[in-house]
């Protein structure tokens, strides 16, 4: 096919656009497939197992830059019964990773309380860590009204 | 300045299940915000909290920047003798605050 001057002028420009475009929209949060990523570093390639973990988080939250989360684990906290590690992870924020949480046979129970910040409506993700090598994990949709980075 | 704020309960029975609750005043600047020249602002967050009890390991938190500014964390912590807590933050600065509580255990 045979361009002419006007023709390639036009596709160049429209290129452009496009390149423009996509380099806004694409570094800004992370994606779901960065959390999953994430996820699988922290539990050694193994598909967490739903239960046991449950996140509390609110279903609405007006203000990103302080949303309550508590995550418990079902456990005896002692012998082999144990929960190792939990790890929050949040799948629209810039980066996935919150916070990581180590429990000891002192901690009594696998139970904590932080407060989060959330850019925009998104998942987020308990993955907990057992001593016998087991995962589980919990998830949650939480939908916020101000974003919470400042961006 | 960073001022650390503890709460655990004065005294327990042995073997109870105490709750303990700590804040720290800190910005928690996530690096990820912009000046209004458009300069990224660098991240200085506290990246690690952890609480002793006589010396041993009770509960750990690893902290990334989507923590929000005066970081809390609340949690659960066994007592099965008298003994102090030990509770330590660190900066990204390397810069390390502390606090101790006593509790009576009987």
């Amino acid at each position: 096919m045979q361009l002419t001057r006007r023709q390639t002028l036009g596709l160049a420009g429209s290129a452009a656009a496009l390149a423009m475009t996509g380099i806004q929209i694409a570094p800004v949060f992370a994606s779901a497939e960065d959390a999953t990523k994430y996820i699988m570093e922290f539990t050694g390639g193994k598909e967490p197992t739903a239960g046991k973990v449950s996140l509390n988080a609110p279903e609405i939250a007006e203000n990103g830059n302080t949303v309550p989360i508590s995550v418990s684990v079902e456990s005896a906290m002692s012998g082999d019964d144990l929960v190792e590690s939990v790890m929050l992870v949040a799948d629209g924020n810039p980066l996935p990773a919150v916070a990581t949480f180590h429990f000891t046979e002192l901690s009594g129970k696998a139970e904590a309380t932080t407060r989060m910040r959330l850019a925009k409506t998104q998942n987020v993700i308990a993955v907990a860590k057992m001593k016998d090598g087991s995962v589980y994990s919990d998830t949650k949709l939480v939908k916020v009204t101000i974003g919470g980075c400042g961006g | 300045m960073a001022k650390p704020r503890v709460k655990v309960p004065n005294s327990a029975k042995a073997g109870e299940v105490i709750t303990i609750k700590t804040l720290i005043s800190h910005t928690m600047e996530s690096g990820q915000r912009k000046d209004k020249d458009g300069n990224v602002i660098p991240r200085k967050i506290i990246n690690k909290f952890t609480c002793e009890f006589n010396g041993t390991k009770v509960f750990e938190s690893d902290i990334d920047p989507a923590i929000s500014a005066n970081p809390f964390f609340e949690f659960t912590a066994k007592v099965n003798e008298s003994g102090t807590f030990k509770f330590t933050w660190v900066d990204d600065d390397g810069t390390v605050y502390t606090d101790e509580k006593k509790i009576e255990v009987n």
